[in-house]
């Protein structure tokens, strides 16, 4: 189970990212709303996810929704899981996002994410609103009946609690060292 | 016909696959039983050539034969015909598998 709980406070990260910048949670204070979404390139949910958190990131930028995406995987027992293989993955598939290097998997663990993908959304004053999956249909987004995040960003940038502040994230787990 | 399934319990969705590939085998009309295995290891995902969860074999035969070997435990991707990256193997690859199995057939 995570370590960080909806109501609770965001907790800080400096991490580096595909761009070769140094990305810090605060660099976001700015923004309405951050999803902090522990991700990866191998495993199969996070790449099913992957265009329509591109799609989220897209639709609500212009209402100040910021998504960072951090792997921290252990690359050396899964080598596509590596910066130079998040750069190829983020520049192939677009990312409009940061993709940021966990590699001591210190915020993994500080976050306590277990899966990929795994969302954790703040509100504009760091606070956890809501913590879980994407929706409710990896497979087939044509399907999905429960657009989780989505929801929940809807319900924080109208100053409002989401209809579900947490939900069972789905996907693979993360490949501790 | 000999079918296994080798799945890592940490990937969710290895019982809708299992699902998946009995209900396509019925479609079939195949009976056979399917060898289920977990594997557990990562020395297990090595004896196995286990390439991720889940990994259908007809006849020992992987039905998305892999680009690169790299026996993990892990979740496995298939590549839809659409583009989309699934956790699921697709119907349509289970089902050409077992119209096939005498292609798929080792030696």
């Amino acid at each position: 189970m995570a370590k960080l709980k909806p109501g609770d406070k965001a907790v800080h990260f400096e991490l580096p990212g595909v761009d070769d910048r140094s990305h810090a949670l605060a660099d976001y204070a700015d923004r309405e709303a951050v999803a902090v979404i522990f991700t990866c390139n191998h495993c199969p949910y996070a790449r099913a996810w992957e265009d329509r958190l591109i799609g989220i990131q897209a639709d609500f930028d212009a209402r100040g929704v910021q998504l960072v995406a951090i792997c921290s995987n252990d690359a050396n027992k899964y080598p596509d899981d590596s910066l130079p293989r998040m750069k190829e993955r983020s520049e192939d598939k677009g990312f409009n996002f940061p993709y940021l290097y966990d590699e001591s998997q210190e915020i993994a663990r500080t976050y306590g994410a277990e899966r990929t993908p795994e969302i954790f959304l703040f509100d504009k004053g760091g606070t956890l609103r809501y913590h879980g999956t994407v929706d409710d249909n990896y497979d087939d987004p044509a399907a999905v009946k429960n657009h989780y995040l989505r929801e929940a960003l809807e319900a924080v940038l109208a100053g409002q609690q989401p209809p579900n502040a947490e939900t069972a994230p789905v996907g693979c787990t993360i490949k501790w060292k | 016909m000999q079918v296994s399934f080798l799945y890592y319990e940490d990937c969710p969705s290895y019982d809708l696959a299992l699902e998946r590939l009995r209900e396509v085998m019925a479609e079939e009309g195949i009976a056979a039983e399917v060898e289920v295995i977990k594997v557990e290891t990562e020395e297990r995902a090595r004896e196995l050539r286990f390439i991720g969860s889940p990994t259908i074999r007809v006849y020992g035969q992987d039905i998305d034969p892999p680009g690169d070997y790299h026996y993990a435990l892990t979740c496995r991707a298939y590549h839809l015909d659409d583009g989309r990256i699934s956790p699921l193997p697709p119907r349509d690859m289970i089902r050409r598998a077992l119209r096939s199995p005498a292609k798929s057939q080792p030696g």
